[in-house]
């Protein structure tokens, strides 16, 4: 898997992503620069990658989403390109237009930091065949802005179309308020556009793939994307 | 020439900032406060005299930029 991180002023997992990518794939991701205008070639995913692009100013991820490197994140995602948006790379994802909706301040207005439990809705996707529908993972989260919401339609077609791909649940995998921890309509934690190639998702996945953490379940995604396209 | 765009949440959009302000504001004892929405406010200088391009180019401003139309709405009032 030849993979790719983007990276803008303020962004700071960026190394956290190379670190899994690398570790899950053996290949080293490369590194793009918000002013970059171009995707090396045969690349197969574009990770934007969580932080706080040009200090969340103006909104979160609305500076960086008019960025030059997104005209051709944008290019590479209508080609089919998979593109993985975690935590302000989900923000980014939703203000240039990719995905639909809207992160808002959470609705406790507090900075969440801390593990969350997902309900995996689906497996039948690159980013989720090596899970099992229904299955509860858990993986931290860190943010202020991660209360996902979108018009009535917007959701309908969402959840009709099963493009929520993660929900906060309880540890049994139920949906319930006390376990929402930001408020998203819905529990929505991460959705796919209508093509399934890109996902956009607040918690960390590439921050439980190591046994020396203590979790290894967010490990899946990743093993799933090199799995994927091994198969293509 | 100068302008100024103000964008506000949509209604139906939850503003937990807005509903901060408003407890704080019924704390310190504010009468007659009934809700609290929060906005921003852009004031931007422009150059040369048509009043009509620069409302044509603040709207382009607002659509891609300035407010996000899925829960923001925006006016503009260019003051000449």
């Amino acid at each position: 898997m030849k993979s790719a991180v983007v990276v803008f002023p303020g962004i700071n997992r960026e190394r956290d992503m190379a670190r899994t990518l690398k570790l899950v794939s053996g290949k080293e991701p490369a590194m793009l620069w918000h002013a970059d205008t171009e995707i090396p070639t045969g690349t197969d995913l574009i990770v934007i990658p969580g932080g706080f692009s040009y200090g969340d100013y103006l909104r979160c991820g609305a500076i960086a989403a008019r960025s030059p490197i997104m005209v051709a994140v944008t290019d590479f995602a209508a080609k089919g390109g998979l593109v993985l948006g975690v935590c302000n790379g989900f923000q980014i994802l939703c203000e240039s237009g990719l995905l639909p909706g809207v992160l808002m301040r959470n609705q406790n207005l507090k900075f969440i930091c801390r593990d969350v439990y997902l309900k995996v809705e689906r497996s039948d996707t690159p980013f989720t065949r090596s899970y099992n529908a229904g299955q509860v993972i858990r993986v931290p989260v860190a943010h202020g802005e991660g209360n996902y919401i979108a018009d009535g339609e917007t959701i309908a077609k969402l959840e009709g179309e099963g493009r929520v791909l993660f929900r906060y649940s309880s540890p049994d995998g139920i949906f319930d308020p006390n376990w929402n921890h930001n408020g998203a309509l819905n529990g929505i934690a991460g959705i796919l556009n209508g093509k399934g190639n890109v996902l956009g998702m607040m918690p960390h996945p590439e921050n439980h793939v190591e046994t020396v953490i203590g979790n290894t379940e967010g490990r899946g995604l990743f093993s799933g994307l090199v799995d994927h396209l091994k198969a293509a | 020439m100068k302008a100024r765009v103000t964008v506000t949440l949509k209604s139906g959009v939850l503003d937990p900032q807005g509903k901060a302000i408003e407890g704080a504001l019924r704390s310190l004892g504010i009468a007659g406060v009934a809700s609290v929405r929060q906005g921003k406010v852009f004031d931007i200088e422009l150059e040369g005299s048509d009043k009509a391009g620069a409302e044509a180019a603040l709207k382009d401003a607002a659509d891609k930029l300035l407010a996000n139309t899925v829960i923001e709405n925006y006016r503009i009032e260019v003051m000449g």
